[in-house]
């Protein structure tokens, strides 16, 4: 036994590190001062919120029954519309956004400036909606599907270009590099090294895209750039709620059906 | 000796008509090891996993701490269960968290959640976990991640965990099975000292006759859902062994 | 070995009849697309020429409302935080709910359908309806942004729990843990990570969504934006843009700030 008994001190535990501890409590605290700011400022009118189940009864109530009629006439054509503007917005952001993603990851074109500019584009396409692209083709082409298609299009490269650019960058360089001790063109390393890993991943981020898409396509017609949209906004500017719980209908069974499709050509394919 | 654990008639059918453990009795004394052997799917492990009701029985007594265990529900069940530590062949501890976070959740029983979130165990228990590193021979360890750690060092931090719920009662079910042989000996070895210096009784499911025979006092040997073999292992002779497992033709 | 015939040429590469049927499916669907949305070449070219007078227009872009731009930015911020941090909080516990390895299918199954119910519908569409229920402002904005919180995060979040490994879960039962101990110590370990990701992915995607709800009168830039348009204030519209496109990086960054702070390796762990 020691003479001489060291005071066993209790022995602490921390779980985290003090910078560590310092970096959470202040993100904590900023979190804390944003939402009591916000909830501070922000309108709310006691009146409404207590208004609001009545509200919702009467719409509820004024939506049915739904007017069933109403879709060979008002409703058909311009969901079909709302699909070929998905369809042809996926296809055309996937087109453009090719190029664009391959030049953001820098295992394949190996230029930090390039890589940055490209994600620069790529980020922007991404932080302006599809509802405010439309607004904008609108202004340009004037109202109607080709506005509705290349907002679709161009928010959408965004969204394309960062996922293929990431899968990209994930894929393995070994395969890559013994395309290049062959003495391949750059070319063909893309076509037989990068192609054949990312294609899995390719056609994931397509069919994801164009489920989004079909959704997001099915409001641009609110600011008039074609689609079910437009039968959307004639029927509420009107009040006539069982025709927009028909669109609302018909909008839903759209979107089922897509993820169906989606489910099963995901099944086959990947 | 008295008995810490006694079970009487135990039945358990996965399936209606096969039962799995077909009217167990056995009582296990207070202190010492007991080795579970016999063949895969004889009930081996559903014993076991019976005892803190991890697996429902069908019908039985499950006699511990002075009562029937067996109908608890809720949190007496929880009570008893922080009576009874348990250690796991795939080590079953939590891979994203700390080896102390591991060891601490030993005392998951007896911490109300919001102090756990926290982290807020009591001081005694942090020291406790600190004891209990030295002892199975990770000290230092305490801020590795349990993923980090090798199979063998995972299921030391595992007997520490459950040495942590200061049981009344050690289960190890295969506990060797996912290791090498040198370091199942290592194990076997910790589980012995563990339970010889805290008094407590180990009960062990194990397929290594050669390892039960090293370290077990006392031998149970399982066929069929019954129990065909109950003695010290010395007793434990090829006969015996034929009857348990079946077939001569494994025994070289 | 005489008397061999030539064998027939081999080919290298069997020709996949699937893929190039699909290839042409497609090229015939984009001219079919084309013809019905009514597409055509000159249509395109005035659009074109529309495009440069419009790009010039908005050119340079002028702040011609400071106070208005200002209101709406910082409206559309408070819109994202409020309904991001109210919809995390829903999420986390219906979430849970939702995992059909944890919980009983009366308990599941309702939170599967509400987290289906909440992801059916375009954020626009729930916004319009929450205009129509509680007034124009934000209250709409960011009840409808909850709504589709609770449907990104809770789905994902109900997935990544799906996913664990329940050995862990049944060790720490085995200690006789409380219900709640079991979550925190079995479940949470293994899918904080990725909720915390979902989240930060969540609170982005609101960002961007907040400055589009107030185009139906949900509160916020999309508000300021609508009415600029309208007025055809196109230079006030591309500063607005531009004041959009910045307020997202920032949050961008700051999301990624949070995930390096709260993660191991700091980015989104994937198992």
């Amino acid at each position: 036994m020691n003479a001489a008994l060291d005071h066993v001190e209790a022995r602490t535990w921390r779980r985290f590190t003090p910078r560590q501890r310092l970096a959470r409590f202040a993100i904590y605290i900023v979190i804390v001062a944003a939402i009591i700011a916000s909830a501070r400022t922000v309108e709310v009118i006691p009146e409404f919120l207590i208004d609001a189940p009545e509200q919702v009864q009467d719409l509820l109530q004024r939506m049915w029954p739904i007017a069933w009629s109403h879709y060979p006439g008002g409703v058909h054509d311009a969901l079909m519309e709302t699909i070929h503007i998905a369809t042809l917005g996926t296809i055309f952001a996937i087109v453009m956004a090719l190029p664009i993603g391959l030049a953001a990851a820098y295992n394949v074109v190996p230029s930090r400036t390039v890589n940055y500019i490209a994600k620069l584009l790529l980020v922007s396409s991404r932080s302006v909606n599809s509802l405010v692209w439309a607004l904008l083709f609108v202004a340009i082409f004037g109202p109607g599907a080709l506005a509705g298609t290349l907002a679709i299009a161009f928010r959408s490269i965004g969204f394309v270009g960062k996922l293929f650019g990431e899968a990209l960058e994930e894929a393995n360089r070994g395969t890559i590099e013994a395309l290049e001790a062959t003495g391949a063109p750059w070319t063909s390393r893309l076509a037989w090294g990068y192609w054949p890993q990312v294609k899995p991943a390719f056609w994931s981020i397509a069919l994801f895209r164009w489920d989004i898409n079909v959704r997001e396509s099915a409001v641009l017609g609110l600011v008039g750039a074609g689609g079910i949209g437009m039968a959307l906004d004639t029927a509420l500017n009107l009040f006539q709620w069982n025709r927009v719980a028909m669109v609302l209908f018909s909008i839903f069974a759209v979107v089922v059906i897509a993820e169906i499709v989606v489910t099963q050509i995901r099944k086959r394919i990947i | 000796m008295s008995t810490a654990l006694a079970v009487r008639g135990l039945v358990k059918e996965y399936v209606r008509g096969k039962r799995v453990l077909d009217g167990i009795t056995l009582d296990f004394a207070a202190a010492g090891m007991t080795a579970i052997i016999g063949a895969s799917g004889t009930g081996k492990s559903t014993l076991l996993r019976c005892v803190n009701r991890l697996v429902e029985p069908t019908a039985g007594e499950i006699l511990f701490g002075g009562r029937d265990i067996a109908p608890l529900k809720g949190r007496e069940l929880r009570e008893a269960r922080r009576e009874i530590g348990m250690v796991f062949q795939e080590y079953n501890l939590v891979e994203r968290l700390t080896v102390m976070e591991n060891l601490l959740s030993g005392r998951l029983g007896y911490v109300p959640a919001h102090k756990a979130w926290l982290r807020r165990f009591p001081q005694q228990d942090i020291d406790r976990a600190f004891d209990l590193l030295d002892q199975v021979g990770l000290t230092g360890f305490a801020n590795q991640r349990a993923d980090a750690l090798s199979g063998g060092q995972r299921q030391r931090v595992g007997i520490a965990r459950a040495v942590m719920q200061n049981p009344k009662l050690l289960l190890a079910d295969e506990p060797t099975s996912s290791l090498d042989p040198r370091t199942s000996v290592e194990i076997m070895e910790l589980l012995c000292e563990v339970g010889r210096r805290h008094a407590i009784p180990v009960i062990v499911n194990m397929h290594d006759v050669d390892l039960a025979r090293r370290f077990a006092e006392r031998i149970i040997g399982m066929s069929g859902g019954k129990v065909v073999f109950d003695a010290t292992a010395a007793e434990l002779n090829d006969d015996e062994l034929k009857k348990i497992y079946g077939g001569a033709s494994w025994l070289a | 070995m005489a008397g061999l015939t030539a064998p027939a040429a081999r080919l290298a590469f069997r020709p996949n009849w699937w893929a190039r049927i699909g290839w042409v499916l497609l090229a015939v669907y984009v001219v079919y697309a084309f013809g019905r949305l009514d597409f055509n070449w000159p249509r395109f070219l005035v659009g074109l020429d529309n495009g440069a007078r419009f790009i010039g227009r908005m050119l340079p872009p002028r702040i011609a409302q400071p106070d208005s731009l200002l209101k709406g930015l910082t409206e559309s911020l408070e819109i994202a935080v409020l309904a991001s941090f109210i919809g995390i909080m829903l999420s986390l516990p219906i979430g849970l709910f939702a995992a059909r390895n944890l919980m009983p299918t009366w308990a599941s199954w309702p939170a599967r359908a509400l987290i289906a119910a909440a992801r059916s519908f375009h954020p626009v569409i729930v916004a319009i309806i929450f205009v129509k229920a509680v007034g124009f402002g934000a209250l709409a904005g960011i009840c409808a942004l909850v709504l589709g919180s609770i449907g990104f995060i809770g789905k994902l979040f109900a997935e990544a729990i799906e996913e664990i490994s329940l050995k862990q879960v049944e060790a720490i039962r085995a200690t006789g843990a409380s219900f709640m101990n079991v979550i925190a110590f079995g479940v949470m370990p293994q899918v904080f990570s990725r909720f915390i990701g979902f989240s930060t992915y969540q609170l982005d995607s609101n960002l961007r969504n907040s400055t589009m709800v107030g185009i139906v009168g949900a509160g916020g830039i999309g508000g300021t934006l609508f009415s600029a348009f309208q007025r055809f204030d196109y230079d006030f519209v591309a500063a607005i843009l531009l004041a959009i496109i910045a307020m997202i990086m920032v949050g961008e960054v700051l999301a990624t700030w949070v995930r390096g702070v709260f993660l191991e390796r700091g980015k989104v762990d994937e198992e």
